[in-house]
């Protein structure tokens, strides 16, 4: 079982997500006596009787002042059974870019609603955009379940509509889970409530703890970005020409036999190298320095891949994109990609279709992509890159847009036709 | 800030996949980036910083600068460390001196002493004479609520100012790292390690730290609750009781606002335990310039401060 699980959190505003997760690091002890004085002493300030748990995550001065979390910010705890990197994203709807940035690394997602609202469109539209980036595992915290009196049968219906729209998403039994909660009282979140004796299932920490995450497919294709290059130069060693970067997918071992792309060249691999020895194999996420066989010219941005199974290499492609910027898309913009150690000058020659969180369905031809819209379009690159389809390989299926005026982060781009 | 333990299995996968992450941070600037510089103070996490950026690039020399602000107010074991770490890597070190600043007018001296609110200035200046473009600090999320909503890559303006409403959404591992001429970004490999990690990777790699980290005999007096050390910070005042106790520092920064705690604890081991039983934060216990005001850390990293 990996001892790391990286998760977010979802949902729309005011349904308490700061106080569910000031919660879970005050019960499992992450907060420490002097963090926990800074806040009573905040909470007495504002004239409240018990510890405002949301102080201890709502860090900046505008987001105590009005309330709510502006910002994704990353929390750590940890249980003795496995350590967490929370990216906690706010509700707002101006900032659902938050939800995206957060979800892309997301082994799990929780989703939070107010159990007096039940699922709202907030709640659809952060359940599709946490399909599209593939998160692969959803909780859904029915919070506030102290204030409609721990009722089950209004849990039930929650409950069922969520797991109902989870499903037309695509997510199969077993990776969506429902919790009734109540993160100020503590109800389910690190101890089971005996006001819920209705509810079987496992406390909000207890499912986090135990849920299996999906290991990278250990079949994958190998893909290599060439993040730098590395030669000495130095006496010790004189001709050391090593390929340096972190395996995006599959494993590779030396012997394997490898194409560069987009130039096309044939080689094998000769060693895995790092700081403390040569490597038998390494798989995903490690950075390793990988030396070729053959003394070729290799640059940052290429890519190393597995011969048998190569990616497509191509200067058109269609990706869905979720567009994170307040400046509108319209066909015909002048952009950059990053993809991989890549970035490449790129033309957004079509906007082929928007997605209706809602309805699930999408709207063909439109006008433009506003914030938070989620598109498919087509692209083309002044150069080929190398690329997976998202769904099976994500790190060398994502890329990002930049605008190449002011380099801001303008979209999130997953390769590959995304909602039929 | 999470509870310390002695690292288990899953714990060391844990931090080959932090060490993995760091690594590939450090190679993403120099792929990107003309002038790159580490931030350094001789510090745990500037020392860690430096021991991760070794291995990114082994087995060529690490292809950066390092950058020590220098308040003046420093214990004599950590300029020795620095010095020798450089040396040892054959490094190149730039120090800007606060001392030199306040010598030229262009800084006031506050009247409690404290420099570490001073160095923002010479640092953003040090920065903007020697043209770096990324910046690497070793500041963690887990270390204050401000710097948990932290980029990895966190552009700062031409006035070095961190903007937290208008941040880049860090997406995956592709980092952006475009940037005007004048701007800087501040890189922060670090980001997602906690203070237990920092012990862990520090005991599983055997990083050498200065002295003072560990268990030492020295002479001390109390002041506003912290046990600070003599030095050129105006102490001790003629009513402060100097003794000598058994101290260790859990962080090191300015010796006017960093105070010591009593401890035993003289191996890594040992302080892990030690730390594990704390229920006091490393900055709460020993970082004057941390509890100044609710959002001390937030407004400093506005002004240009890590």
């Amino acid at each position: 079982m990996s001892s790391l699980l990286r998760l977010a959190t979802a949902g729309s505003v005011d349904d308490g997500k700061s106080t569910l997760v000031g919660r879970l690091l005050y019960d499992t002890k992450s907060v420490l006596a002097d963090q926990l004085d800074a806040v009573t002493r905040a909470s007495v300030d504002k004239g409240l009787s018990t510890p405002d748990l949301s102080l201890l995550v709502d860090g900046l001065r505008s987001e105590r002042e009005q309330g709510i979390t502006i910002d994704v910010a990353y929390r750590y705890f940890a249980t003795p059974k496995r350590s967490f990197v929370l990216a906690d994203t706010p509700g707002h709807v101006q900032y659902t870019r938050n939800t995206v940035t957060g979800a892309s690394t997301a082994q799990l997602a929780v989703l939070l609603v107010d159990a007096r609202k039940g699922v709202i469109e907030q709640t659809r539209r952060h359940a599709a955009v946490l399909s599209l980036l593939g998160v692969p595992q959803l909780v859904l915290a029915v919070n506030k379940i102290d204030l409609i009196d721990y009722d089950e049968a209004t849990f039930a219906v929650i409950a069922d509509e969520f797991q109902s729209h989870a499903k037309s998403l695509g997510y199969q039994d077993g990776t969506v889970l429902s919790i009734p909660v109540s993160a100020l009282e503590g109800d389910n979140v690190a101890s089971k409530s005996d006001r819920t004796p209705w509810y079987l299932g496992p406390t909000l920490l207890e499912h986090l703890e135990n849920v299996p995450v999906a290991p990278d497919p250990h079949d994958a294709a190998f893909r290599f970005p060439v993040q730098y290059v590395i030669r000495p130069r130095t006496p010790e060693y004189p001709d050391y020409r090593g390929y340096a970067g972190q395996i995006a997918a599959g494993t590779v071992r030396p012997g394997d036999a490898v194409v560069v792309l987009p130039q096309g060249l044939h080689t094998t691999v000769e060693r895995i190298d790092t700081p403390d020895g040569p490597l038998e194999e390494a798989g995903a996420g490690s950075s390793v320095t990988i030396l070729l066989a053959d003394d070729f010219d290799i640059a940052r941005g290429e890519l190393i891949a597995s011969a048998e199974r190569q990616p497509a290499v191509t200067d058109e492609i269609s990706a869905a994109l979720c567009w994170l910027s307040s400046k509108p898309l319209k066909a015909g913009a002048q952009v950059w990609v990053k993809h991989g150690a890549k970035t490449v000058k790129a033309i957004v020659e079509e906007l082929n279709a928007r997605f209706d969180e809602q309805t699930l369905s999408t709207v063909g031809d439109p006008e433009s992509l506003q914030l938070n819209d989620i598109g498919q379009v087509t692209l083309r690159l002044a150069e080929e890159l190398p690329v997976d389809d998202y769904k099976l390989s994500p790190r060398t299926g994502a890329f990002i847009v930049i605008d190449p005026k002011d380099g801001d982060t303008l979209a999130a781009g997953l390769v590959g036709e995304r909602f039929a | 800030m999470t509870t310390l333990e002695p690292a288990t299995d899953a714990a060391q996968d844990n931090l080959a996949a932090l060490e993995s992450e760091a690594i590939h941070i450090f190679r993403e600037v120099a792929g990107e980036f003309d002038r790159p510089v580490i931030l350094f103070s001789g510090g745990k996490d500037s020392t860690l910083l430096l021991h991760l950026a070794i291995k990114a690039f082994w087995p060529a020399p690490v292809p950066f600068p390092l950058l020590h602000v220098d308040t003046g107010h420093n214990f004599d074991e950590v300029i020795e460390f620095r010095d020798r770490v450089v040396e040892k890597h054959g490094l190149r070190l730039v120090v800007a001196k606060v001392q030199d600043w306040i010598d030229d007018g262009k800084l006031e001296e506050r009247a409690d002493g404290l420099r570490n609110p001073l160095q923002t200035t010479p640092l953003l200046e040090t920065i903007a004479e020697n043209k770096f473009d990324a910046v690497f600090g070793g500041g963690r999320r887990d270390e204050e609520r401000a710097r948990a909503k932290e980029r990895i890559f966190s552009l700062r303006n031409a006035f070095g100012q961190w903007e937290p409403r208008r941040q880049r959404p860090e997406l995956w591992n592709l980092y952006n790292g475009r940037h005007r001429p004048g701007e800087q970004v501040r890189v922060f490999p670090l980001s997602n390690w906690t203070e237990a990690d920092v012990w862990n990777y520090i005991a599983r790699e055997k990083v050498e730290l200065p002295s003072i980290y560990y268990a030492h005999q020295r002479e001390v007096y109390q002041r506003d609750g912290m046990w600070l050390a003599e030095g050129p910070w105006g102490g001790p005042k003629p009513h402060e009781e100097v003794k000598e106790l058994t101290v260790r520092y859990r962080t090191v920064g300015d010796g006017s606002c960093t105070g010591a705690i009593e401890s035993t604890a003289a191996t890594v081991e040992e302080v892990i335990a030690e730390v594990s039983a704390s229920r006091l934060t490393e900055r709460g216990a020993t970082r004057a310039d941390d509890r100044m005001s609710e959002a001390a850390m937030e407004d400093r990293k506005r002004e240009g401060y890590f």
